[in-house]
């Protein structure tokens, strides 16, 4: 440990404040949870005010994709592109439990949780999941964000 | 025009192709022969009386599970028809065996049979003679089977797909 | 063949020679317009689409082979997620198909809650629509304002319902619970804030130049394509055709309140658009009036002998000691905890074989218990006979169509929704044909596709 190291731990802390307040969102919104999400970004229950306002329609100008509702057997190749497009780093937002596990829809047509897919970082659970509970697991994913915590 | 009355004007002008009416609930039923419902179908929209020129759904039921039905036709195909000047409905059946399960196509009279008639392919196995783009609608095409029968387990897992070009 | 110019060989067949090719389009599963997913392939000349192909079926989800697994009433929370937007009309229409098919009537104060939680449903879904689309077209302060009015009109249903979106409130033979204390006040507070967000919308949207630019002419379809696709609701009543299920068929307490049905006569998207923000109006009417019309008003108990605990009370049913139960006059909270047993017989009906007694009854009485357990029990439960019915109720988007066949078991043999955005989901590609590229957006919103009820 010497001076060298403590700005390099600085640099780092600061570089994973700058992420974790300016989040670009690519939202994946398939289902239901998409009304939340839609509810969860607007003036009530704001996401702005944790940076994560502005979502962007590109995977490839995304870091954190939120993966909205459930995911069928004919889309997941779709997700998998739209993973394998963003850049690094990149984190993974399952949002609604139809994304974590599968839901209630235990059948042919559902992916039985994303996690099958691609590395997930934060699971919301919930059907669909309170404003509330999306903004305590983005706040989550902040803290994994600062600390530059990565999945892939 | 009453449900009794369009039953009426059907098996007067059909006569042996209507094997069955029935009326229950207050909807009125009519099982039509394979070979003759599209010009039942014709017949119902054109004629004035009868006038239905919505085609409001298009599916099929398996009733290989259906205790008193095992041992006749697997499917039925059903027609519900709606008539926006009369305001009235009926419902067309078309009993179809396991064998041979084609019906003809009823895109001609409605274009909305198209999509609908793809999701009875999908999800029955039956086949429209003579439909356009006898594709499956709702699962992707390397699906194998068909989900909605009585015989496909709801969680059977098929092997997942790849990324399509 | 000619040989290849160094144009061509840079720029790719056909260039500098001033022939055209055809670009293919795809607006693949994951895309902006937040309505859904699904896949439009279009062949472009230019900026003209010449022909289009949509592919659907993205979010299918099995639910008509989910609803055959569990009892009737389990098909419920499946119900909720077709029409995600709208869920008490799925519903209250499955329910009803059900009921029909059971050759049971509901009691008249479940007729005016299931038409006022319909009416704010269909509230909340032209909010969205109508926000969604405007969001498309870059008027995204709209947007904000119909989704701040969704939130007021989404307390009340969590009032009544416990939950914002996926309610699973109807039950066969009535709904979950009656209404909340103090409800009309509420919804007098909501529609007032919601008509002053859509008297807002009006200022900004309907004589803005660049949003009739956009939106007139623009995805018409004739009044006898639009009905040789089978398509209903709005889209219909855009092309002139008065037809709305609630009057031509009417149920519920639809026959007891007036209310008009809207329609204009060009059929593009700003005709939808107009239809859409009246009949929001007209839903706030209904609702309003049932409120004002609807039979007992709310009970207010005042108990002698001992007051106890609701908790408690149950807890000594469940223990067994029900001596005397049943005379204690308690009163349970009528939502969430459990049913005021007067309040619960307003709402569901009398039939034995369909409801669940209360819980008073069946904590304390053993007919009560063994009425519970004869439903809830795995081979027993809601039997209709055997038979089939189609009931239609005027969803958010047009006829809404449950068709369910009965074996005579206690589970359902086949549930069909006849989901209204499939016809103008087919009748797409012809509303989109002759139209250029970013008129693809406000027709596709204005049909208001929701996956769920398309996909199923």
């Amino acid at each position: 440990m010497g001076v060298g190291s403590f700005f390099t731990s600085k640099l780092d802390e600061a570089i994973g404040w700058a992420r974790k307040y300016s989040i670009f969102q690519y939202p994946f919104v398939t289902a239901c949870c998409g009304m939340e999400y839609m509810a969860t970004a607007c003036s009530h229950y704001d996401v702005d005010r944790f940076g994560a306002g502005l979502p962007r329609f590109s995977p490839r100008q995304a870091d954190v994709l939120f993966v909205v509702g459930t995911i069928s057997h004919k889309m997941a190749p779709v997700l998998k592109r739209i993973y394998d497009q963003m850049t690094e780093p990149k984190w993974v937002v399952a949002f609604g439990v139809c994304t974590c596990t599968g839901g209630f829809y235990d059948n042919y047509a559902t992916v039985q949780g994303i996690d099958t897919i691609i590395p997930v970082d934060v699971y919301i659970p919930g059907c669909p999941p309170r404003p509330e509970s999306v903004l305590d697991g983005l706040m989550k994913l902040q803290d994994k964000i600062a600390v530059g915590a990565q999945r892939y | 025009m009453d449900g009794g009355a369009i039953l009426e004007t059907l098996r007067a002008r059909f006569g042996a192709a209507l094997t069955d009416t029935h009326a229950q609930h207050g909807d009125h039923t009519a099982v039509v022969d394979r070979g003759a419902i599209v010009d039942v179908l014709k017949f119902c929209r054109d004629d004035a009386h009868l006038g239905f020129d919505m085609l409001s759904d298009l599916t099929a039921v398996d009733y290989l599970k259906y205790p008193g039905r095992e041992d006749g036709p697997r499917f039925e195909v059903v027609y519900h028809l709606y008539s926006v000047p009369h305001n009235h409905r009926v419902r067309l059946k078309v009993r179809v065996d396991e064998d041979d399960p084609v019906v003809p196509t009823a895109v001609p009279v409605w274009p909305i049979a198209n999509w609908l008639e793809r999701e009875v392919w999908d999800m029955f196995g039956i086949r429209f003679d003579g439909h356009p783009d006898p594709r499956r609608l709702l699962m992707y095409e390397e699906f194998v089977g068909h989900a909605l029968r009585k015989d496909y387990p709801i969680n059977r897992r098929q092997p997942l797909i790849g990324p399509r070009t | 063949m000619a040989e290849t110019t160094r144009r061509e060989i840079m720029l790719g067949e056909g260039a500098g020679t001033g022939a055209s090719q055809d670009i293919k389009l795809g607006m693949g599963p994951a895309h902006p317009a937040m309505h859904g997913i699904i896949r439009i392939v279009a062949d472009l000349d230019g900026e003209t689409i010449r022909k289009a192909d949509v592919e659907i079926g993205y979010l299918h989800r099995a639910f008509e082979k989910d609803c055959e697994v569990g009892g009737w009433n389990n098909a419920i929370p499946y119900t909720d997620r077709l029409n995600y937007v709208s869920p008490l009309i799925n519903n209250f229409a499955y329910a009803s198909a059900v009921e029909k098919l059971l050759g049971i009537d509901v009691t008249e104060r479940c007729k005016y809650i299931r038409t006022i939680m319909s009416e704010i449903s269909r509230v909340c879904d032209h909010l969205t629509c109508v926000g969604a689309s405007s969001m498309e077209l870059g008027a995204f302060t709209v947007f904000l304002y119909m989704i701040k009015a969704r939130e007021f009109l989404w307390e009340l249903v969590e009032d009544v319902t416990g939950a914002r979106l996926t309610i699973s409130y109807g039950r066969v033979g009535g709904v979950k619970a009656d209404l909340p204390e103090g409800f009309e006040a509420k919804v007098r507070k909501a529609f007032k804030e919601t008509r002053e967000v859509l008297a807002e919308v009006h200022r900004l949207l309907t004589g803005n130049r660049i949003f009739m630019d956009r939106m007139v002419g623009v995805g018409a379809l004739s009044r006898e394509e639009t009905i040789a696709y089978g398509i209903t609701g709005p889209l219909l009543r855009a092309v002139g055709v008065a037809y709305d299920v609630r009057t031509a068929a009417p149920h519920w307490a639809y026959d007891r309140v007036e209310f008009e049905v809207v329609t204009q006569k060009d059929g593009d998207n700003y005709a939808r658009y107009l239809v859409r923000m009246a009949e929001m109006e007209q839903s706030m009417r209904i609702a309003e009036e049932a409120l004002a019309r609807m039979p007992v008003g709310p009970i207010n108990v005042d108990f002698e002998g001992r007051p106890i605990d609701p908790a408690a009370y149950v807890d000594q049913g469940k223990q067994g000691k029900t001596e005397g139960l049943l005379l204690l006059p308690i009163r349970l909270s009528p939502n969430l905890e459990g049913q005021n047993k007067r309040e619960y017989d307003q709402v569901n009906t009398g039939d034995k074989r369909v409801v669940l007694p209360p819980k008073e009854t069946t904590y304390g009485s053993i007919e009560g218990l063994m009425n519970h357990f004869m439903l809830i029990m795995e081979g027993y439960g809601i039997r209709p006979p055997a038979g089939e019915a189609y009931f239609a109720a005027e969803g958010a988007n047009g006829e809404l169509g449950f068709y369910v066949v009965s074996d005579g078991g206690d589970r359902p043999y086949r549930v069909r929704c006849r989901p209204p955005c499939l016809p103008p989901m087919a009748a797409l590609h012809r509303m989109i044909e002759g139209e250029m590229v970013a008129d693809l957006i406000p027709t596709f919103g204005s049909v208001n596709m929701i996956g769920g009820e398309l996909d199923r």
